[in-house]
């Protein structure tokens, strides 16, 4: 569904991206795993556009979006993602933040916007606080109302970067709880996350990124058991 | 007594239409400077680097001037490009080209200084980078400045003044009328004195009491 093929990505002199090739399949969940500033948020920021590759394709649906004229607000409003800063739009409540994309972005008439936020909201279960202001909210219950705004607009594709790492332990499990629903409603996903756990448990690959490049993937069991680099093999006896 | 407190409430009614007509200035100096600045602000944020220019060089002559050139500029200088402004017209743009400037460059500070991490967000839900501005920044950024804009209006209450000298018949102006007839200079720049203030007064306590109910959130 998704198709990465020979990413190249410089901030200046700094090249962050070396030739990242990777596939994501319709449904699956791919985990990126990888050092502080390996390039991880980079290779997903790419997916959706909000960083353009200086050089390679990124084909979602056998369209190329990396290619000249193709409108980069339509390939995003079909690629949710959440950030470790959730980012709510503080001056907006929770249903304000859920409803505003699909009403300027679809087009979706306001009250059945609404409907769906407090669809979403219930999902998330934070029902009661669709008039809250973001500030009102617990880190935890922000990431959910975000993931809630993120998946109001349907997208095919859901971006975690590192969704829970501004969180503590309790938090972070009711934020994982949520994506595992997700998992479960079978929604294709690229998740960033230092919770090997959960990778272990949910995802149908993973990636370890190492310095601008994907060195090392697997499934979980092949990853993590029996990983062959050394670097990999570091890194996992750091984070398991 | 130094000040004839007779004179002063004798004259007052017609103080206090010179003090409306500054008021009428000031309004639409800062509306108009509120227009100006928020289009040089989003000009000098644009990647268009020719408007970009011409922004900056717009803020900076602006800045670089004296306002009551400025006056004079638009007052006894365009007539001769065959532009005609009445002088309380010619006031008001002058003022409001004066304003756009300084508002302009609080904008911009007033959108830089949104988290980037706002845009990114809005950008990842497929909003168009205008609709970014309109519905996520600029809103965020307009209470941030607030207090800023309602500098500027005291600013340009007590600036309209120099208005006077193309005999736009406000405060001061009309003030210098009675004192020129009276020779009582003290007296009568006193209550001006004062007028100002209460006027200046009330603009920044309303403002602070504004900023305080629309600061929820921040
Ligand atoms: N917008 C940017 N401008 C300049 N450098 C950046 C930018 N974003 C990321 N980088 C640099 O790219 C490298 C990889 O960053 P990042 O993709 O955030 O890594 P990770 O998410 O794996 O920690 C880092 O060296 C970082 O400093
Ligand atoms: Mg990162």
């Amino acid at each position: 569904m998704i198709s990465l093929k020979n990413i190249y990505k410089s901030f200046g002199s700094n090249q962050v991206l070396k030739g990242v090739s990777a596939d994501v399949a319709i449904g699956e969940v791919v985990v990126l795993v990888g050092a502080s500033g390996s390039g991880k948020s980079t290779l997903l920021r790419c997916i959706n556009l909000l960083e353009e590759p200086d050089s390679g394709q990124i084909i979602i649906e056998g369209v190329v979006v990396t290619a000249k004229g193709v409108a980069k607000h339509e390939v995003r409003r079909e690629t949710g993602m959440v950030f470790q800063q959730f980012n709510l739009f503080p001056h907006l409540t929770v249903l304000q933040n859920i409803t505003l994309a699909p009403i300027r972005v679809r087009n979706t008439p306001k009250a059945e916007a609404e409907a769906l936020a407090l669809e979403l909201l219930h999902k998330v279960n934070l029902e009661e606080k669709s008039e809250a202001y973001p500030y009102q909210l617990s880190g935890g219950q922000q990431q959910r109302v975000a993931i809630a705004r993120a998946l109001a607009m349907k997208p095919k594709v859901m971006l975690f970067d590192e969704a829970t790492s501004a969180l503590d332990p309790a938090m972070t499990s009711e934020v994982l709880s949520v994506m595992r629903q997700l998992v479960a409603e079978g929604m294709t996903m690229v998740v960033v996350t230092h919770e090997m756990g959960f990778a272990r448990e949910v995802s149908d690959k993973i990636l370890f990124m190492h310095d601008g490049a994907i060195i090392e993937q697997g499934t979980p069991a092949e990853l993590l058991q029996n990983p062959q680099h050394e670097v990999t093999k570091a890194f996992l006896s750091k984070v398991l | 007594m130094a000040i004839d407190f007779k004179l002063i409430v004798d004259s007052l009614p017609f103080l206090l239409v010179g003090a409306r007509t500054a008021i009428v200035v000031t309004f639409w100096s800062v509306l108009l400077g509120i227009t100006l600045g928020l289009m040089v602000a989003l000009g000098r944020l644009s990647k268009i680097t020719p408007l970009a220019v011409v922004c900056q060089a717009y803020v900076e002559f602006m800045r670089g001037t004296p306002m009551v050139v400025q006056i004079f500029i638009v007052y006894f200088g365009l007539p001769r490009v065959g532009v005609y402004l009445p002088p309380l017209l010619s006031g008001v743009v002058a003022l409001g080209l004066n304003s756009g400037a300084y508002l302009g460059e609080i904008f911009r500070g007033g959108i830089q200084s949104i988290d980037n991490g706002q845009t990114k967000a809005a950008l990842s839900l497929g909003l168009k980078p205008m609709q970014v501005m309109r519905y996520i920044v600029l809103p965020q950024a307009f209470v941030r400045v607030l207090p800023a804009i309602g500098n500027e209006f005291v600013t340009m209450i007590k600036d309209s003044s120099l208005v006077s000298f193309i005999a736009v018949q406000e405060l001061t102006y009309r003030s210098t009328l009675v004192a020129a007839r009276t020779y009582d200079y003290f007296s009568m720049y006193m209550a001006t004195a004062m007028i100002y203030f209460v006027m200046t007064f009330t603009v920044s306590r309303t403002l602070m009491w504004l900023e305080g109910r629309l600061r929820v959130g921040d």
